[in-house]
């Protein structure tokens, strides 16, 4: 199997703090991860890999020059080759832009790499939380579509994937080339060897940017988005954040359901 | 693409040919956006013996309904539903579209944006009409909760959004409303399917988990010790007449299906009344339960985070508080 793994390098949301004198996201010192489902994502492709002898997994991310540090930490743990696609003229892409651009970007990269026959993303990222990139990309290449993945294996010509639903899950068969995007398995992500990481600090990572593929830029960036982002603020939540602190349960109980009771929220 | 009526679209999403609940929320802010543009308030229901979610439709409030009723839209694919949407858009080319954030809405909203090369924006937790552009004001949550952000969408129409279910409440139904009812033949090709439903895998038997239409949500963490634990969560939920809700620790633990889990890799839920029995309250659990009206804590930790976001909290072995919690529900039930 051929098998392409689209990923975002994003800052650690549960490191996030707010300033509290400006109302603000305190971004310095947030230190800058894999996505977490990206990170699923790419070990349903080793997982894939481990099974199937002969085949390889490539990982793309359109980003600044710094996410060839998440690139090399997605080669460290099953990934054969990376590349980054980079370029001003990509700043500020909306879901739309991004799904376009990265189609594009694939093209080129499968001149290098030949047909992936799967392609795989998180499910969303932790910072943007769209969950539309995916499907946009799948859309752009008019490939079929997994969303909610959480696991997949090659049966004969098709791709078997357990996705979740509201009842529990489903099992789908897709043909193949395709577009799965995935959210927490069943199981954890494989950890780096040292060895695995030398290897990947080591390997050369190729940039691509505006001048290297066929894309058209005005299709991309702030440009060729769509929606614009016309204000971003920190939610004030006003919390009565009553402790209720009663000799015993009984009593803290009784207090509770009253004041329940008494907010009308019982 | 520009829009030939300043109609809005709400997408009533089917199951077994009824009404999801979602669909019929959205028709109250869609009625309030649509009056607004000065356009009509559009149904459009996609599925196979649709005839209750029609009349559903009808008593929330829709102008008009467009139906799709055909055998190959009994069950949800990707496909079929894209190409569907996408041919009554390119007809009636309605100013807005609003979908539910569900699993399918999800999954269906981007793709038909990308064919229609338009915005979309996803989540919303808010709706209104921005003064200056008159185009609709998108408000929704982006760094698991932490931030929020307005959209808009200037130049392309129609401007999508999917929003999360249980944010607006259905209106009363008024069952004397009639609506203008429009049936499209639309036949989509076997082959065009390209997934093939295996096996649908029910973990909840008959069991209903309808943790984003939840009105109050009793939740489990790893303090309720194992999946015996959940018998007086299940019990408390019950004479409240709640839905029972899981942290990611309890479910990946095996104590309770993934269908009850709240948070980033579950559900994200905002009922008016969520109860956290032995969850400490990790930021992942948190982007997907803090837009609750209001939180009860319960733990043991006095230090536990989730404390820092609860309006109300007992500090406390939730074995000895559930159940006195149950008697008095029971009492001010009675």
């Amino acid at each position: 199997m051929n098998i392409l793994v689209c990923i975002k390098q994003v800052p650690d949301t549960t490191e996030i703090k707010i300033n509290p004198e400006t109302n603000t996201l305190i971004r310095e010192g947030v230190p800058s991860i894999v996505n977490t489902f990206d990170t699923f994502a790419l070990e349903t492709a080793a997982r894939i890999k481990d099974v199937n002898n002969g085949s390889k997994i490539v990982v793309i991310t359109m980003g600044p020059e710094q996410a060839k540090n998440a690139l090399k930490e997605c080669l460290a743990v099953g990934a054969d080759k990376a590349y980054l696609i980079n370029d001003r003229a990509f700043g500020g892409s909306d879901t739309l832009a991004t799904g376009y651009v990265l189609s594009k970007a694939l093209a080129k990269v499968e001149e290098f790499e030949g047909k992936f026959d799967i392609i795989f993303c998180g499910k969303q990222a932790i910072d943007g939380d769209t969950a539309q990139v995916g499907p946009e990309l799948a859309e752009n290449l008019d490939y079929p579509q997994v969303t909610y993945a959480v696991d997949a294996s090659v049966e004969g010509s098709n791709l078997r994937v357990k996705k979740e639903c509201d009842i529990g899950y489903e099992v789908l068969d897709v043909s193949m080339p395709c577009v799965v995007t995935v959210t927490k398995p069943a199981y954890e992500p494989r950890y780096p060897s040292i060895k695995s990481k030398m290897t990947a600090n080591r390997t050369d990572i190729p940039v691509l940017t505006s001048e290297d593929f066929d894309v058209d830029i005005l299709y991309a960036g702030l440009k060729g988005s769509p929606t614009k982002v016309k204000k971003t603020f920190v939610p004030t939540v006003a919390k009565n954040n009553i402790i209720i602190k009663e000799e015993t349960c009984e009593a803290s109980s009784k207090k509770l359901i009253k004041l329940l009771s008494d907010a009308a929220i019982l | 693409m520009k829009a030939k009526n300043k109609d809005l679209w709400v997408f009533i999403e089917t199951e077994k040919g009824r009404a999801r609940n979602v669909g019929l929320e959205l028709l109250n802010p869609g009625r309030k956006l649509a009056d607004r543009q000065g356009g009509k308030l559009v149904a459009v229901i996609i599925g196979t013996d649709v005839d209750e979610a029609i009349k559903d439709s009808e008593a929330y409030g829709a102008d008009h309904i467009i139906v799709v009723d055909a055998p190959e839209f009994a069950h949800y694919t990707t496909d079929a539903y894209v190409d569907a949407f996408t041919t009554l858009v390119n007809e009636d080319l309605p100013t807005s579209i609003l979908i539910g954030a569900t699993n399918i809405g999800r999954d269906m909203a981007p793709r038909l944006a990308c064919r229609l090369k338009t915005g979309l924006t996803a989540d919303c937790t808010g709706l209104s009409i921005d003064e200056e552009s008159s185009c609709i004001l998108w408000t929704r949550p982006a760094f698991g909760g932490n931030l929020m952000a307005n959209i808009i969408c200037p130049d392309h129409r129609p401007q999508i959004g999917t929003v999360r279910p249980g944010v607006f409440k259905k209106k009363e139904p008024d069952h004397s409303q009639h609506a203008e009812i429009f049936r499209k033949d639309i036949c989509i090709p076997e082959k065009r399917i390209r997934t093939k439903l295996v096996e649908i895998i029910n973990e909840l038997g008959s069991e209903l988990v309808d943790l984003e239409g939840a009105e109050i949500i009793v939740s489990g963490g790893r303090g309720v010790g194992g999946p015996e634990g959940f018998e007086p969560i299940r019990e408390l939920a019950q004479v409240l007449g709640a839905t029972v809700g899981a942290s990611r620790a309890a479910v990946d633990a095996g104590w309770i299906p993934h269908a009850h889990q709240v948070g980033q890799t579950g559900k994200t839920v905002s009922p008016k009344l969520y109860i956290a029995c032995g969850i400490s309250g990790a930021i992942q659990h948190l982007a997907g339960m803090r837009g609750s009206d209001c939180i009860v804590a319960i733990n043991k930790d006095p230090d536990a985070p989730i404390f820092k976001i609860a309006d109300y909290g007992i500090v406390g072995n939730i074995k000895e508080v559930i159940p006195a919690l149950i008697d008095e529900v029971k009492k001010i039930k009675e």
